[in-house]
């Protein structure tokens, strides 16, 4: 934006404001607004990334530390922590609690990517009869609150015998239910030129093969991009796996965690804060390497609306 | 060119346009057999069957009861618990919900003042929203707001001895919502992707008529951004309704102090998986179901109103 916006306030300004003093005050202005712009912004982040600061630095404090020292900096750091909430909690160690997490995240993006992919295919390149209405459909479950279905669920699964397995989990990804993943692949899609996939499909191409070897190739950043938010999402999920998984050593680690709190008052404070803090290291690391697609995700997904 | 074109057109007789309709609509349900699939098994089904449910009583174990309407009559009228956890979960929304917006509004338009460093500041506002409904964020906001938490003492060093904010009945909601408000980060990218597809000639316009800054931010920002607004504003909405582990976790699933983090989902999960009162619960969801609806459908109706389309995105 400053690049085009710059070469302008200097015409206006030769035009109105030829005196030296006058452009070279105006120029002063404006590194001040810029400098208290830059202050605003630093203090807000300041603000904003607290508490992950505050969280980080409280895995360092031993528990005792906890009812006296609520500032950021542990009066006498250890590693305690750590080295106790390795050893795990109710008879499992720590990295079952991460490798349950994982398996469950890592299916879910496998499941979500497969599903959500070919849907949005078929709902922005196919033209075939009840594509409007089912569209409409799948962008109204957009809006329909997760809990109306929860309940019928629970007893479905629970017939089914699959309850404290992770298939209620796993399932409805292969089945493409987050319709918010589908929505943004058809939205990548249409903007796709559709001369490629005329081509092919003239030179005899059918659905299948222009899907595979034209539109996956093509679509790869909204792939990405729906692949980090459904590990993010599933790595945070805590209503599925609180309904569905009662055996501690299959718990992921969001309900793991409960776990360090509840049989912990304030004695063993330290523990869930450690455990609290390794749980999102994951997703912080996500984060750092993928942010621009998750941002351009939300923007693209939040401006075709 | 034309005469091509002319051609192809006359080709297709209705039995040839049918034939191919029909392949192409093969292909289209064979694309969507797992969407459809869970379309009809894991919503429209289970739909059908809670909507069933919330006129019966049914604990999971023995038969539904068909009861009518006794459950919606019980929640309004015999259950205040209910009632409370409808009161403090509007609070939450209709008070959280503006401060929010409003939040995201302001810094969108802060980092789109300046591009230096703005990417930096984007992602840093922005990681809130990724994590803001863990079970993570959950402990440390109840750390922050405890008695002598980090927000208590800051406060206190200003001279307000308020307290612990987590265990106090007047405090709790405007906790929640702080934490609601936090994560500002997902609206606002969307609003600042908005911002930069705004015409900078408009506010040169503007300036030429002589607007100050607040009849730009009125008369040219809040227009050009009413489609956006309305995207936000729905989303968040109904977002906010649904707030349940933060709650669960702050309270430990009590709903506590005194039922004010009871919010509706909470209260939902209690009855349906504590209580065991399955129709109970799927009555409750499916008032939340009413509600989100209708406030979808006013919000769509009214956007003719106050929604500016500038041409068409697509």
């Amino acid at each position: 934006m400053t690049t085009f916006e710059a070469p302008r306030v200097e015409v206006v300004e030769n035009a109105l404001e030829p005196t030296a003093p006058a452009r070279r005050r105006r120029v002063k202005r404006k590194t001040i607004n810029t400098v208290i712009w830059f202050v605003v912004l630093l203090v807000l982040t300041a603000i904003v990334l607290y508490p992950l600061v505050w969280l980080f630095f409280a895995t360092f404090k031993p528990s005792s530390e906890f009812g006296q020292n609520q500032g950021l900096i542990p009066n006498n750091p250890t590693f305690d922590n750590y080295t106790k909430v390795v050893e795990g909690i109710a008879g499992t160690p720590l990295y079952q609690f991460f490798a349950n997490s994982f398996f469950i995240a890592i299916m879910a993006v496998i499941g979500t990517l497969i599903s959500s992919a070919l849907a949005a295919y078929a709902f922005a390149r196919i033209r075939f009869r009840g594509v409007g209405i089912l569209f409409a459909a799948m962008i109204g479950t957009l809006l329909l609150p997760f809990h109306v279905i929860i309940i019928p669920q629970y007893i479905m699964f629970q017939k089914l015998e699959l309850v404290d397995t992770y298939w209620p989990l796993i399932i409805p990804k292969f089945l493409a239910t987050e319709a918010f993943f589908v929505f943004l692949i058809v939205q990548f899609i249409r903007n796709i030129p559709r001369d490629m996939d005329e081509a092919a499909r003239i030179d005899g191409a059918g659905h299948i093969r222009i899907f595979f070897s034209i539109i996956v190739p093509l679509i790869k950043p909204a792939l990405i991009t729906s692949a980090i938010f459904t590990f993010i999402w599933t790595w945070n999920d805590f209503l599925g796996p609180l309904l569905y998984i009662n055996s501690p050593e299959k718990y992921p680690l969001p309900i793991a965690l409960r776990l360090y709190n509840d049989a912990t008052s304030t004695s063993d404070y330290g523990a869930t804060v450690a455990v609290s803090f390794l749980a999102l290291v994951p997703i912080l690391i996500f984060f750092i390497v993928f942010q621009r697609f998750l941002v351009a995700g939300v923007a693209t997904q939040g401006l075709k609306g | 060119m034309r005469q091509v074109r002319r051609a192809e057109a006359k080709v297709p007789t209705t039995a040839g346009r049918r034939a191919h309709n029909r392949k192409e609509t093969v292909a289209g349900y064979g694309f969507l057999v797992p969407w459809l699939i869970g379309f009809l098994g894991l919503t429209v089904g289970p739909m059908i069957f809670s909507l069933y449910l919330a006129f019966t009583k049914y604990n999971l174990f023995t038969e539904p009861e068909w009861i009518g309407l006794d459950n919606f009559v019980r929640m309004f009228t015999e259950d205040p618990n209910y009632i409370q956890s409808v009161q403090i979960t509007l609070v939450y929304v209709l008070v959280g919900t503006p401060i929010k917006l409003a939040a995201a509004l302001g810094v969108a338009m802060l980092l789109n003042y300046r591009d230096r460093g703005s990417g930096f500041f984007r992602s840093s506002f922005y990681a809130p929203s990724l994590i803001g409904a863990s079970v993570s964020v959950a402990i440390v906001w109840r750390a922050m707001f405890s008695t002598d938490g980090p927000v208590d003492d800051t406060l206190s060093f200003f001279g307000i001895d308020i307290g612990g904010w987590v265990g106090n009945v007047a405090l709790v909601i405007p906790m929640m919502i702080l934490l609601a408000v936090w994560q500002f980060g997902a609206p606002m990218v969307i609003f600042l992707a908005g911002l930069k597809q705004i015409p900078q000639e408009l506010y040169e316009a503007a300036e030429v008529d002589g607007a100050g800054p607040w009849h730009k931010f009125r008369n040219v920002t809040i227009p050009m951004l009413s489609s956006v607004i309305f995207f936000n504003l729905l989303l968040e909405l109904i977002n906010a309704f649904q707030v349940f582990a933060s709650a669960y976790i702050i309270s430990n699933g009590s709903g506590g102090p005194a039922g004010m983090t009871n919010f509706y989902t909470l209260y939902l999960y209690k009855r349906g998986f504590a209580d065991l009162q399955m129709g109970y619960a799927s009555a409750m969801a499916w008032v939340l179901v009413i509600v989100v609806a209708i406030i979808a459908f006013i919000l769509f109706k009214t956007q003719k109103s106050w929604v500016h389309y500038a041409g068409e995105n697509r």
